[in-house]
């Protein structure tokens, strides 16, 4: 069974469902098939500018509706520290904070940012580039071997000690579950939001 | 993702017009419907975001029930009924992982009624009832089958009424690659009366499981089920496992519920 189902409650009566699935609804429209396919590819949307504030820069960006927020950051601004892995939600690749909690951008539509404020990790040293403590504890520690899912992970990190919700392993381990790692660093991911847990308290 | 034009109404009333054009569809935490749509399986011409309108969202107290709106977000469910209502809290907590709950919202997940959604378990358990822009629903006519529900087009969830037990668990089975229920039970005890509400298991979509309504009525206790099963007719098999499998927990699940509800 898909836990990415069809959206089943409205099946296929969409207009353009029928425009571009059936040339016999197409042609008794009076449209020949492939004026239908060309018409279906093209943009029909204006593109919009938004402005989004963006690790404390406000930035405007010209994005279509079903621009996600990875896609703007990693192609509209070329902003690629947010990684893509599933883009279905799964894996956590792409955490960034919006309005200080932890979205996945690949499900969020840039539109619906707007506005608001994100942190990527690009955003977490400081200026003078002293590295944020939460990134120190991932090196520190080994936290991760290939490093495609540590941006994903440093900020679900930075979120969990902040929600309250690094209280022991096993919560860390509970409130870290939407961020996977391939590499399983899992351990040492845990031991780097420890040590930061700890400095803070201290 | 084809191509779509989004709307961010301000209000209800607003939100309904927008609705009212060709293949408009409603977006609220996108958990669902942003994957839906990467995969081409739908393709709405316009999305109204419901997101922005602040009469869906938020908990308040109605006498011995819970009034939710429906663009109240997983997150802010577990956060808010963890004295209220604890087991709803609970369930709410562990919808997904974080970030799905920071968007998710109950609204979605009754509209779009997956049959391995949490929330239908504690609707049918309790006895709740579906709120829309024109009327409200029970719960026992709302969820009719995998995906469907007495919602009709353009018709927006816009809340949930769900009395309170004396005491409730929540039991989730969890796949662990999709973090959904393979199996859930939701068990609410009421003066009188006990209510089982089962997700995850049934070709069907969410069900009460009446038998052991029964017997828990009168003894609430895990024995009451001991010589209890659930039939594999109609259950669910896929990779994850078979319909004997998924019938096995469902009485499991029950038990395990039932002993540690609070
Ligand atoms: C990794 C992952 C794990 C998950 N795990 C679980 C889990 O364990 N348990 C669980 O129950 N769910 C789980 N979900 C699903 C999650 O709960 C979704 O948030 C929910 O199913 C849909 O809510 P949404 O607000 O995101 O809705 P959307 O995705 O925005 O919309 C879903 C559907 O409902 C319609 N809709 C939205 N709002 C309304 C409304 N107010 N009125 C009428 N129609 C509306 C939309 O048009 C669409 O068809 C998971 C999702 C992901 C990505
Ligand atoms: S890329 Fe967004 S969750 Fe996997
Ligand atoms: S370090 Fe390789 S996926 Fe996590």
């Amino acid at each position: 069974m898909s836990k990415r189902p069809p959206d089943l409650r409205r099946p296929g009566v969409s207009r353009r469902g029928f425009l571009q699935g059936s040339s016999v609804v197409a042609g008794s429209l009076g449209l020949a098939a492939g004026e239908v396919r060309a018409a279906a590819a093209e943009p029909t949307s204006d593109t919009r500018n938004i402005e989004i504030k963006i690790n404390g820069k406000t930035r405007n960006m010209s994005v279509e509706p079903r621009t996600t927020l990875v896609e703007a950051l990693r192609d509209t601004l070329g902003m690629t520290g947010t990684k893509i892995g599933c883009n279905q939600g799964q894996c956590g690749a792409c955490t960034v904070l919006l309005n200080g909690s932890r979205v996945n951008s690949c499900l969020t539509l840039a539109v619906m940012a707007e506005g608001g404020e994100v942190v990527t990790v690009e955003g977490l040293a400081d200026p003078s580039g002293d590295l944020h403590p939460m990134q120190s504890a991932f090196a520190r520690n080994d936290a991760f071997q290939c490093g495609y899912c540590t941006p994903g992970q440093i900020l679900s990190a930075i979120a969990c000690i902040d929600e309250g919700h690094a209280g022991n392993e096993a919560e860390i381990r509970e409130y870290m579950s939407g961020n996977l790692c391939r590499c399983g660093a899992y351990p040492n991911i845990v031991a780097a939001i420890v040590q930061v847990r700890d400095s803070q308290q201290g | 993702m084809y191509d779509f034009e989004l709307t961010r109404p301000g209000t209800l009333d607003e939100a309904l017009a927008a609705l009212r054009a060709e293949d408009a569809q409603p977006l609220s935490g996108g958990q669902t419907l942003i994957p839906t749509l990467k995969q081409r399986l739908a393709m709405p011409s316009v999305l109204v975001s419901l997101t922005g309108i602040e009469e869906l969202r938020g908990i308040t107290r109605e006498d011995g029930a819970l009034r939710i709106g429906g663009g109240t977000t997983h997150g802010q469910i577990a956060r808010e009924t963890a004295d209220s209502f604890p087991g709803l809290s609970h369930l709410a907590g562990k919808i997904g992982d974080p970030a799905v709950r920071n968007r998710g919202t109950i609204g979605g997940s009754l509209a779009n009624n997956d049959p391995s959604a949490c929330y239908p378990a504690a609707m049918m358990a309790t006895g709740g009832t579906v709120i829309t822009n024109n009327r409200e629903i029970a719960a026992d006519d709302y969820f009719q089958g995998m995906f469907t529900t007495a919602l009709e087009e353009d018709e927006i969830v816009t809340g949930v009424r769900i009395p309170v037990p004396q005491s409730s668990n929540y039991q989730k089975f969890e796949q662990p690659a999709s973090r959904f229920p393979l199996v859930g039970v939701f068990v609410a005890r009421f003066d009188g009366r006990v209510g089982v509400g089962v997700t995850g298991a049934s070709e069907g979509g969410v069900f009460r499981w009446r038998e052991a309504e029964e017997a828990l009525g009168s003894d609430f206790t895990p024995e009451a089920l001991k010589d209890m099963s659930h039939p594999a007719d109609g259950m669910i098999s896929d990779l994850h496992g078979t319909a004997e499998y998924r019938a096995h927990l469902i009485a499991v699940m029950t038990r395990r519920a039932v002993a540690a509800a609070t």
